[in-house]
Parts: structure tokens; C-alpha cells; sequence
């Protein structure tokens, strides 16, 4: 099952390591991990992206909070919540593949930020699933890079993950 | 005023009570040592490898109910202190472990003596800290030791580059530390306590099992109470000796791999299991899918949450501090709540399980390791603090020894780390000046520190070492016997020196002990004519000794091999 962990950590030195460390030792996956500094600089907030049975996930909720620098953590796929991600793809955008790809940039909603005499860098947000088809939408010849930031989610409504 | 870090270092260990540090010099803590010189109330114990020092503190901490304390330097002072950070962190021991670290402009320049302390200890300890700043020494030195003895104990490491110890800093040491992301749960939730009453009283086959968090939470009284007031059998597991007392009736043994058919057998059929502060592991409940083959309700008391749940299915989880929580469920029994089960008949059963005798052993014109550890328990009234390493030798201590008191058996239980023995019998003596304490070992486990005789003749430490020499790595060997068509690959020690004149070279005493007749005239010699020296006693033992009853790697607790069926 696909679940998407969202975690308050101490913003110190290391604590992403911690993270990383307790995930590896453990056997846990991590498809996607992202973190940065919350409004309150002090803080983290990180966000991974992870699989396992029932079992699996309940040891690592437990196993995080474990950890002395964890603040808090909750499983945002457990109730309603949003998600994001997004991806830099940089194309080649020569003759008449020039409009194709404006075209389908303006289909997935994207936006190209950099442009060049033969390539566009196009900026794309949305679920995972949507990233992934929109690479599936264009000619895989014509891809010349992909960047994305992994998941990042955040409960809906008064679920408010806090200190 | 100001003082240096150093001075700081040694002035927090003073507010902590520390009475005394094992420890090892070196470039990176030279001011930390010039300010231990200048002071007499933290002692510090000179090892003779950093290996030792961090067992040794371990030992101190399992011994007593005080934190232990080691001191070594960077690079490789702090490599060579993780087999015992991983030995303490595995068995949940609190301890701290102060390193030093190389100049902080020179981190990550490659430096003499530097290596990453905190990355290298991360994944064995429950916490570490780099120290950046001589303003936060103080602070974090606090939160190491809150951090190490609440909660589910463990070794934290402190990490302190040397130009921290040589500046000035004011120093004020906090009385309380708050931290928003540490804060471990102690009560038990009663709504659940309450559950668990309930079951026990419905409980037709009960056992209560219990590990090492009943030692590490001082409840080893409450759950005498509680276990007698039920009239539950209790077991324990390798780390829970001494939780119950062994001599009394109603304790079935040791359980696991090398337990007793009783116990193990009660385990199994059990219909109602009261774990507390155990969890579960491998070498107890074996296959776990044969485990749960049998139904039955499982009450599951500890302080960690992950504990829970994590190997076998629980019932009523209780997340709490073992002694907190056997409180609330005496005051509940007192009070409306009789629990007066109906377990005649599972009684009756046991007895019969007891009544094979599976700790029986054979007779041999050789000595039987079983035999000395038996005769040691007679020798020493029972009343010793036994440390041993790991193989055969710990087996045959934990099931011949019968431990009344707890914190009385001293041993590596989940790392299972060889070596221990003598290092830890140093740091029971340093936390217990006075006691009797026997190193139950082998020949194999005791050249894995032996260095350490020198320290022991350094602070006259008068341990008695019980060395079972059968020149095999015996556990192995077993194992190779049983499942490997006796290719005994590398298990057999040659060149083992003359122990009796290696003991007297650093000045101890040796004796070589080749019949049975002169186990118990050689011990009780140890433990009067030379109550005050360490004696080094190399016992000859019968070589095909094995350790039963048994459940191989993979098998079920009923899966037993008797050493009757041989």
C-alpha cells in the first residue's frame, strides 16, 4: 500500500540522516523523501513517500516517533489530504516539435519557464500520476532531462499537522 | 564565572553524581583529562582498550541504578567503543559515552584521529549529539543523561571537539531539560490496564513472561507481588533473570531457545500471556508462525510503543513504564477486582512438564560445565553478580545459576557479544564494591579482552573468573555437530596459552582444574583464602558438552531436542 508520511522534525544537522538511516536499517522503502524548514525555522517538516502491509506502516510510524528528534508524525494517506509534486522536464523543442510541445504543455496545465533556440524547460505540477503521464504523453526522444521534488501532501480541512 | 570546557565536561559529571568514568586518554580529550586530574571526585577507571571502557559502564549501569559513564577520544578511541554502544544499545542500557573530536574547523579535512562520530554511532545508539558550541555544553551533557535513562533506556553519545574544551564559557547547569520531541510516556492508559484485569481472571492456562524491562524499571518486587497474588507461572527470558525469583515455585524457568520444557512448553499453550517488558524476539518465541498456530490472548506491557505488536499479534497493548503500570493493576486487584483464576488444573499440567527434569545432564569422568556453574551457585550462597560472555559457557549460567535478585545477572542478550565478561565484572565491582562477582566464560570469549586483567590488577578488582575450557568455540561447535555432519569449521582453538601463568604474569592468581572432584575445593579456595585477589580458574571441561533442551534456528517452541532424547 502506498502512504504518504508527513513528518515535524528538529531542523538540526542530521536529523535527515536519521530519517534516511531508520528507513535503510529497517528494510523500509522510500520512493520519494522531500524536506525543508517550516514557517517556524526551527522545525523541519519532511515528507516521504513510502509502501508496506498494515504491519509494516504501523512499525514505522512507531519506529519515527522513536527517534529523539521527531516532533510529530502522521500517516497524511490514513484520512483526506491533498498532494503535490512537481517536476522540471527540459524537451527539445525544434521545428515542428516546437508547438507540439507548447500544446501539451498547455494541456497538463504546465508552464514553460525557460526557453531556448532548441529546448524548453516546462514547469509541471500535480499528483505523481499526473507527472507520469504527461512524460508518457510526449515522445521520450524528444526528453532531454527530468527533475521532480518528490511528494509533498498536507491534510485537508482542520487536520493540521502543528507543534 | 568563567570556566573552560573541559572544566565543564568534568563539573556536569559532578552534578550528575558520577562517581566514577572508564575511560581511555588521548589527543582530542587532553583537556578533559587535565581537568579530571584537577579534581577527586569523579574517578576514573584506566582501561586497557576503549572496548572495554563502554562495556564496563554498561555493566556499572546494569549492576546499579545509576547511569555509566565512558570517556575515550577520537578517531579510533570512538571506533573501537561501538561493539560496546551496540552491546548497551541492543540490551537498552542507559549509558553516556563522551568522545572527542578533532578542533572543529578541522571536521571534514580528513584530520589525525578524526572520524564522523555521530554518523558512525548513529544507527546503535538511541541518541548523539555533536557539540558546536561551548554554550550548549552544559545543556546537551543534561539531555544525554535524561535522554539515556528515561523512556526505553539507551547510550547516548556526546561528541565534543577539543577547541569546545579549551574555551570559556559561564557555567550554569540546568536543573530539568525540556524537549518537545522527547517526551516518553510513563502511566499506562487505564482503560486498558483495566482490559488486561479482565483477562487475567478469565485466564484458564496463564503464564506470565517477562524480560528485561521488569530489571531496567526496578519492578522486580511488584511483579513478585502481582505474580503471587494471581498464582500465574512466571518465565523469563535471558535478559529477565533475576526479574522473578528463580528458586521460587511458581517460576517454570527460562523460556527460548535453551529454555526449559516446561516453560516452553507453558508458552505455547498458554491461553492468556501477561509479556512485560519482553518483546518477543527470535531465541524466545522461535517460529513465529508455529507460535501462532496456537490461539491465545496476548497482554502486552512496555515502555516502547514499537515493541508492540512488532513479532506477535497483541490484545491489550499497555505503552508505559513497567513498574507504573504493575502498580495501577495491584491497586485494581485491591480494589473490587479479585482475580482469583481457576488454574488448578494448569498447575497440574506444568508440574507433569516439570517433572522431565529437562536440565538434567549427563555424568561424565570429565567435568560438566553444568556442574561448576552448579557448584558456583552453592560456593557463593546464591548470591552473586554473575557476568559471562556469549556461547555455551551463558547457557549453562543462566540455567544452573538460580537468580533471586535481579540486576544480579550481567550478560549480552540481544548483540550476544563476546567479550563482556571481564569488562563487565569491572563495572559491577565499581558499582558494587563489596560484592562477590564470578565471570562465567570460555576460553574462546576471555581472549577477546583478556588485556583486561591489567586493569583489574591496576584497581585491584577481585573478580573470579570461571573459565570453561573445552578449547572449542562451543556453541558453534554444537551447531556444526548437530546441523553441519560434524565439519567443524574453525571451531576448534588451538594454541590456547597456559591461563594459570598468563593470570600470574599480571600478577593475579591462577588454577587449572582438571577432575570433578576439585571444582568445589577450587571455588570455595576462590572465594575465601582469596576473597580479595582476582582468581583465574581454567576449568577442563567435558568437550562434548552440550547445551539442551534446545529449539533449533526455525523451529517451534514445543520443537524441543531433550538432551533425554539423545
Amino acid at each position: 500500500m502506498r502512504h504518504i508520511i508527513s513528518i515535524l522534525i528538529e531542523n538540526e544537522s542530521g536529523a535527515l540522516s536519521r530519517v534516511a538511516g531508520l528507513f535503510s536499517a529497517r528494510g523500509y522503502n522510500i520512493e520519494s523523501l522531500t524536506v525543508a524548514p517550516t514557517e517556524d525555522p526551527s522545525l523541519s517538516r519532511m515528507t516521504i513517500l513510502t509502501s508496506g502491509s498494515d504491519e509494516v506502516l504501523e512499525q514505522i510510524t512507531k519506529q519515527l516517533n522513536k527517534l529523539v528528534d521527531v516532533v510529530k508524525v502522521v500517516d497524511l494517506s490514513e484520512a483526506a489530504h491533498v498532494e503535490r509534486e512537481l517536476m522540471l522536464i527540459k524537451v527539445r523543442a525544434t521545428g515542428k516539435d516546437r508547438e507540439e510541445m507548447k500544446r501539451m504543455a498547455d494541456i497538463f496545465r504546465g508552464r514553460i519557464i525557460d526557453v531556448t533556440e532548441s529546448t524548453y524547460v516546462i514547469e509541471l505540477t500535480g499528483s505523481s500520476s499526473k507527472l507520469d503521464s504527461f512524460i508518457a504523453a510526449l515522445d521520450a526522444g524528444l526528453i532531454l532531462e527530468t527533475v521532480r521534488t518528490g511528494v509533498c501532501g498536507i491534510g485537508r480541512g482542520d487536520r493540521i499537522l502543528k507543534v | 564565572m568563567m570556566i573552560s570546557g573541559a572544566e565543564i565536561v568534568i563539573r556536569c559529571l559532578q552534578e550528575e553524581k558520577v562517581d566514577c568514568v572508564f575511560g581511555y586518554p588521548g589527543g582530542s580529550v587532553l583537556h578533559i583529562y587535565d581537568a579530571l586530574f584537577k579534581q577527586d571526585q569523579v574517578k576514573h577507571i584506566l582501561v586497557r582498550h576503549e572496548q572495554a571502557a563502554v562495556h564496563a559502564a554498561d555493566a556499572y549501569s546494569r549492576s546499579s541504578q545509576k547511569v555509566g559513564v565512558a570517556l575515550v577520544t577520537s578517531g579510533p578511541g570512538v571506533t573501537n567503543t561501538v561493539t560496546g554502544i551496540a552491546t548497551a544499545y541492543c540490551d537498552s542500557i542507559p549509558m553516556v559515552v563522551l568522545t572527542g573530536q578533532v578542533p572543529t574547523q578541522y571536521i571534514g579535512q580528513d584530520a589525525f584521529q578524526e572520524c564522523d562520530t555521530v554518523g558512525i554511532t548513529r544507527p546503535c545508539v538511541k541518541h548523539n549529539f555533536l557539540v558546536k558550541d561551548v554554550k550548549d555544553l552544559a545543556v546537551t551533557i543534561k539531555k544525554a543523561f535524561h535522554i539515556a535513562a528515561t523512556g526505553r533506556p539507551g547510550p547516548v553519545v556526546v561528541d565534543i571537539p577539543k577547541d569546545i574544551t579549551a574555551q570559556m564559557c559561564e557555567f550554569e547547569y540546568p536543573k530539568a531539560v525540556q524537549m518537545r520531541s522527547y517526551n516518553p510516556v510513563v502511566k499506562g492508559h487505564l482503560g486498558q490496564i483495566k482490559k488486561a484485569v479482565q483477562l487475567l481472571q478469565e485466564a484458564k492456562r496463564p503464564i506470565i513472561y517477562t524480560g528485561g524491562g521488569v530489571i531496567l524499571s526496578d519492578a522486580a518486587d511488584k511483579l513478585t507481588q502481582l505474580a503471587r497474588k494471581l498464582n500465574f507461572p512466571v518465565t523469563n527470558t535471558l535478559m529477565g533473570l533475576g526479574g522473578y525469583p528463580a528458586t521460587d515455585r511458581q517460576c517454570v524457568g527460562m523460556l527460548g531457545m535453551h529454555g526449559t520444557f516446561e516453560a516452553n512448553m507453558a508458552m505455547h499453550y498458554a491461553d492468556v500471556v501477561l509479556a512485560i517488558g519482553a518483546r518477543f524476539d527470535d531465541r524466545v518465541i522461535g517460529n513465529p508462525e508455529h507460535f501462532s498456530e496456537e490461539k491465545r490472548r496476548v497482554i502486552h506491557i512496555d515502555i516502547d510503543p514499537s515493541s508492540i505488536s512488532k513479532r506477535v499479534k497483541v490484545d491489550v497493548p499497555i505503552v508505559g513504564n513497567v513498574a507504573d503500570v504493575l502498580d495501577e493493576i495491584l491497586k485494581l486487584m485491591d480494589g473490587g477486582f479479585t482475580a482469583e483464576p481457576e488454574v488448578a488444573d494448569w498447575w497440574k499440567q506444568i508440574d507433569e512438564w516439570r517433572g522431565r527434569d529437562s536440565l538434567r545432564y549427563r555424568q561424565s569422568e570429565h567435568i560438566m560445565p553444568q556442574f561448576v556453574v552448579e557448584k558456583l551457585y552453592e560456593v557463593t550462597g546464591g548470591d552473586a553478580f554473575v557476568t559471562s560472555d556469549v556461547g555455551q559457557h551463558q547457557m549453562f549460567a543462566a540455567q544452573y545459576y538460580k537468580f533471586d535478585k535481579p540486576r544480579r545477572w550481567i550478560n549480552s542478550g540481544g548483540l550476544g557479544t563476546m567479550g563482556v565478561g571481564l569488562p563487565y565484572g569491572m563495572g559491577v565491582l565499581m558499582a558494587n564494591p563489596d560484592a562477590q562477582v564470578a565471570c562465567v566464560t570460555g576460553e574462546g570469549s576471555i581472549q577477546m579482552c583478556i588485556q583486561e586483567l591489567s586493569t583489574c590488577k591496576q584497581y585491584g578488582l577481585p573478580i573470579k573468573i570461571i573459565n570453561l575450557n573445552n578449547g572449542m568455540l562451543g556453541m558453534v561447535r554444537q551447531w556444526q555437530e548437530m546441523f553441519y555432519s560434524k565439519r567443524y569449521s574453525q571451531s576448534y582453538v588451538t594454541s590456547l596459552p597456559d591461563f594459570v601463568k598468563l593470570a600470574e604474569s599480571y600478577g593475579h592468581v591462577g588454577m587449572r582444574i582438571e577432575k570433578p572432584e576439585d571444582v568445589e575445593p577450587a571455588l570455595r579456595k576462590a572465594f575465601t583464602e582469596h576473597k580479595n585477589d582476582l582468581v583465574f580458574m581454567d576449568f577442563i571441561i567435558d568437550p562434548a558438552a552440550n547445551v539442551f533442551p534446545m529449539v533449533a534456528a526455525g523451529k517451534g517452541l514445543t520443537e524441543m531436542i531433550l538432551a533425554e532424547d539423545l
